[in-house]
């Protein structure tokens, strides 16, 4: 038995927002991943839940009007990886979901949850920021959009106000249009491990595939959230494809983390690594793009 | 604190069962004291170990964190299920035994529950694949390689390739 002061179980957004102003100190679950293990680890022992779980309005990737991709926040894990839209339009994303855990934690984790949470390490979630993704979120003043980026605010804290929760997260079409991109995990396991260090990092070339028309890279564990790295961009963006420019874009990464010392992995090591994964994974990028790295 | 219960509708190994749940319950509480599926183990507790793997609609969890009251309305599917109308047991479950990948025997239910997923699909999967999928169970006797061999040849031989 868990340590479960009540449950509420919602069946729609509208009843989850109910709910949560009915009973202001209740917290969220979705698939538990998290918030069960915490309760049985004492940390959140004696709550009260919301379970979302069982609101299937909230689950599927779609496109909407204007050609977004639309992730409905308890989509999990596996069904964002075997989604065709997915493989077609954003496959760096499938790559990513499917280091979470092991199968069975991505059968029931989902991809709010794994954002909500708001940690550094989670494995969506500098794919997210490196793709510029949008948060949506609803509550009983209606829905809003943040960029994930103004979603995180620090370790363990997300922008939600009370009674709102987070309905879907939406990959603008100018965000992924002609853009390839690859993610690279660095845990000490292939399953069931936490990252000490994951980048994410995806380019758009020019239509001669010589210039990097745009790039973006993000990473998770290099702070206390996960973060881009804008000096990287700018020593990478409207460059050429060549060499130098891939050690300029790598190097130029540690004047923006900071990943600290814990019994993980040391900042010497992290930062040592964070070079050679924006490499690799800038590397990739511009292969899957079509492009070629010269000297 | 009062007790808060929900009356739940499921199908268990092929059965329509109801059930009142403690909400509190997981799905390995409900599945080992109501219905005495003790192949249902409880090891790590926290979703690691995956000792507890059973099948909801034909998909893999560690029950250990599912809550029970989630139960409602699914189809669950555990290592009993699996059983012939006359007793035998499944080909998944020969060929652990022939490949000696059982020793201790405490993550193998769950281990073949995942089998049993990836058996499911009718595809010929490689061995990277294999081992991705099955990657979810912590076993410290075998090795892990018998384990590997009793999948990938129960999948051959139902493709007919063996």
């Amino acid at each position: 038995m868990y340590d479960i002061k009540a449950l509420y179980e919602a069946e729609s957004v509208e009843d989850a927002i109910r709910l949560m102003q009915e009973h202001p100190e209740a917290q969220i679950i979705a698939g538990g991943s998290d918030v069960l293990v915490q309760i049985r680890e004492g940390r959140r022992a004696g709550v009260e839940l919301v379970s979302i779980y069982g609101i299937d309005a909230m689950r599927g990737v779609t496109f909407d009007d204007e050609g977004a991709i639309r992730i409905g926040s308890l989509t999990s894990f596996s069904h964002i990886a075997v989604s065709p839209i997915i493989q077609e339009k954003i496959p760096v994303l499938g790559e990513a979901v499917s280091l979470v855990g092991g199968p069975q934690i991505r059968n029931i984790g989902t991809i709010g949850g794994n954002t909500c949470n708001g940690v550094t390490s989670a494995d969506s979630a500098s794919t997210l920021f490196a793709w510029d993704a949008i948060v949506e979120l609803t509550g009983p003043e209606g829905v809003r959009r943040l960029p994930i980026q103004e979603f995180y605010i620090k370790a363990g804290k997300v922008a939600l106000q009370p009674a709102e929760l987070q309905t879907a997260i939406i990959i603008p079409k100018k965000s992924y249009e002609g853009y390839h991109g690859n993610y690279i995990k660095y845990a000490m396991r292939e399953a069931m491990d936490i990252a000490n260090l994951g980048c994410s990092v995806n380019v758009l070339l020019s239509e001669d595939k010589q210039t990097i028309a745009d790039v973006r890279i993000a990473y998770g564990v290099a702070g206390p959230i996960p973060m881009r790295v804008p000096s990287a961009e700018a020593a990478g963006k409207g460059q050429k494809v060549c060499k130098e420019t891939v050690e300029a874009f790598s190097k130029a990464v540690l004047e923006d983390i900071h990943p600290r010392d814990s019994w993980r992995a040391a900042k010497a090591f992290r930062e040592h690594i964070a070079v050679e994964m924006a490499k690799r994974a800038l590397s990739k990028s511009i292969e899957l793009s079509g492009g070629e790295i010269r000297e | 604190m009062s007790k808060q219960y929900k009356q739940i509708h499921c199908v268990i190994n092929g059965k329509e069962r109801e059930a009142m749940v403690d909400v509190r319950a997981s799905l390995t509480d409900l599945l080992r004291n109501d219905f005495r599926l003790t192949s249902v183990k409880k090891g790590c507790e926290v979703g690691e170990c995956g000792a507890c793997n059973v099948l909801v609609n034909g998909e893999c969890f560690n029950s250990c964190i599912y809550l029970a009251v989630w139960a409602d309305g699914k189809e669950i599917l555990t290592l009993e299920g699996l059983e012939g109308p006359n007793g035998e047991i499944s080909d998944i479950q020969q060929a652990f035994i022939d490949e000696a990948a059982v020793q201790c025997g405490f993550c193998t239910p769950g281990a073949i529950m995942s089998a049993v997923e990836i058996l499911n699909e009718g595809r010929e999967l490689s061995d990277e694949e294999i081992r991705i999928r099955m990657s979810g169970h912590l076993c410290r006797c075998t090795g892990y390689e018998n384990i590997f061999r009793a999948v990938k040849k129960t999948m051959l031989k139902r493709l007919g390739k063996e």
